[in-house]
């Protein structure tokens, strides 16, 4: 047999590092982390003659498509005032999470040959996919703040929460991304489900219409208000929408929601590290 | 195992030690139908079975400093799984691996973005290969030499060719400076004088690494770099020994 005897100073690899060293790991990639999500974010549109302009025009037509739908068939007593602003924010904050959720599902998957080849801790993955999608936000937040002027809202001060809603958004959409990216390694077929599940939170949102308005039970509507999609479209609604405040109690959801998440969601991931790369 | 020479170690330091090293995947079946039909009686419809491939049964070997290894055998013997093993990649279903430092798999062909310019590759594929974007930016002129792609370097890389883009993925790979590298197929590209380059970086590489391994089919790419190579048959190591006569025992049983 080969000479073995002399290999006592080598570490053995493989294995799983410990949560410390795992974070620490994390960290030092943060560099990779943030190249990977910018550089994806500008392939993506870099074919098409407009360029980035299709991350503001697609959630656009969505909200012509739904505004014009729902105007028609919802009485107006189930909208707002300021309703254009109104909408425009939730389709954007919605899509957000919803390519976060799938994109988060294929983030390992997808992401095959970058497993195999080369070494870093896997979180990265479903980090770096959310943070690509956090990157078409800036222009989407500019559309909104000028579609708010356009319809009648002051330019305030107050404008500036929307930074923080969106970090809690980002977090909360990370611990989604988490947990979907697993889930997908372990049964494939979740991936086919997703659809139907960000189907039942659009509706279930009050994306096109108002849940104070439309749903009279207080239980329900509750319920309603407190779905983390829910919360941070109201975050931000409330960012930019005068007659719109958000209420305190969506902050306090909005950080537990966004804290438990992340936090359950990193240590759902986690202990499937060496299993990626069996995949 | 009973062709097995095996080489004699030197006295340099041991780098990496590999032994008994098992490595099984899991895939699911094909749509193909068992053909007994009991078999498919016994089987769920729709529900795909899993199967589990022995990519590596038992190998075992040790690396010294300064020892540029050549592994050969055929496709799908278990070259690249080896590859992968040795690199903390893949984990052993059995055996273990034991390394120095972080040996690196020089291949950062699945980091790269073809619509995006040569020059964000450069810095993307360094980042990805644990550079600090320091380190990087200090590479980054003489990464785009060694590629020798000229002012292309500011177009997207799907308007390479096919050799210039792999110059520039060798070249980005081979900028990095590890105790052990893993090099897989990286030399079967590019004209002549760029494969001239190549192995003349490989071999400074072995140089400051410690120790290389190099996959490849080109039988000649591995005798002009590798003294030693490792011949894999089916997940077994087959033969382990100077590369002249490994090579010539393995194009024997190729035929």
């Amino acid at each position: 047999m080969t000479d073995l005897a002399a290999h006592d100073h080598l570490p053995r690899l493989g294995g799983r590092p410990r949560l410390s060293a795992y974070l620490g790991l994390l960290w030092r990639r943060r560099h990779f982390t943030i190249e990977l999500a910018r550089s994806r974010f500008r392939a993506e549109n870099e074919q098409d003659r407009l360029g980035a302009a299709w991350i503001v025009i697609k959630p656009l037509i969505n909200a012509a498509v739904y505004g014009l739908v729902f105007g028609l068939l919802l009485p107006s007593s189930s909208r707002p005032e300021n309703f254009v602003p109104f909408l425009v924010a939730g389709i954007f904050v919605f899509q957000f999470f919803a390519a976060s959720l799938s994109d988060g599902a294929k983030s390992i998957t997808g992401n095959l040959g970058l497993v195999r080849s080369l070494h870093f801790p896997r979180a990265m993955l479903p980090v770096a996919t959310v943070l690509q999608r956090a990157y078409g936000l800036v222009p989407m937040m500019a559309v909104l703040a000028l579609l708010a002027v356009a319809t009648g809202e002051g330019i305030r001060l107050h404008w500036l929460m929307v930074v923080p809603a969106l970090l809690l958004a980002t977090v909360f959409n990370t611990g989604v991304a988490f947990v979907a990216a697993r889930l997908t390694i372990h049964v494939r077929d979740v991936a086919q489900l997703i659809p139907f599940v960000t189907r039942l939170l659009f509706y279930a949102s009050g994306i096109f219409y108002s849940i104070d308005r439309v749903v009279s039970d207080p239980l329900v509507a509750g319920v309603l208000q407190a779905n983390p999609v829910h919360v941070y479209i109201s975050l931000v609604r409330g960012a930019f929408l005068v007659d719109l405040p958000a209420p305190p109690e969506a902050w306090w959801f909005g950080v537990g929601w966004a804290g438990l998440l992340f936090v359950g969601g990193f240590f759902f991931f986690w202990p499937a590290e060496e299993r990626y790369g069996r995949e | 195992m009973s062709e097995a020479v095996h080489h004699q170690p030197g006295p340099g330091r041991q780098t990496v030690v590999v032994e008994d090293l098992h490595v099984d995947y899991r895939v699911f079946a094909t749509g193909r139908r068992d053909k007994t039909k009991r078999k498919l009686l016994r089987r769920a419809p729709g529900v795909r079975r899993s199967r589990t491939v022995h990519a590596l049964r038992g190998v075992s070997f040790s690396a010294q400093e300064g020892e540029a290894i050549g592994v050969v055998g055929h496709n799908g013997s278990g070259k690249s799984t080896l590859l992968r093993a040795v690199a903390g990649l893949t984990p052993p279903t059995k055996g273990a691996v034991y390394a120095d430092g972080e040996p690196v798999l020089l291949g950062v062909n699945a980091a790269l973005i073809n619509d995006l310019s040569g020059e964000r590759n450069v810095v993307l594929g360094g980042l990805a290969l644990g550079m600090s974007p320091e380190e990087v930016s200090e590479r980054y002129q003489s990464i785009v030499d060694f590629a020798g792609i000229g002012e292309f370097i500011e177009l997207p890389m799907r308007t390479y060719s096919s050799g210039m883009a792999a110059r520039l993925r060798f070249a980005i790979a081979a900028s990095t400076t590890h105790q052990v590298l893993l090099i897989d197929e990286a030399l079967a590209v590019g004209d002549a004088d760029f494969r001239r380059r190549s192995e003349r970086r490989i071999k400074e590489l072995r140089g400051e690494a410690g120790t290389v391994f190099l996959v490849s089919h080109s039988m000649r790419s591995i005798l002009d770099t590798c003294d030693r190579s490792l011949w894999i048959d089916h997940g077994t190591l087959r033969m382990d020994g100077p590369t002249e006569d490994v090579v010539k025992a393995y194009k024997a049983s190729v035929g």
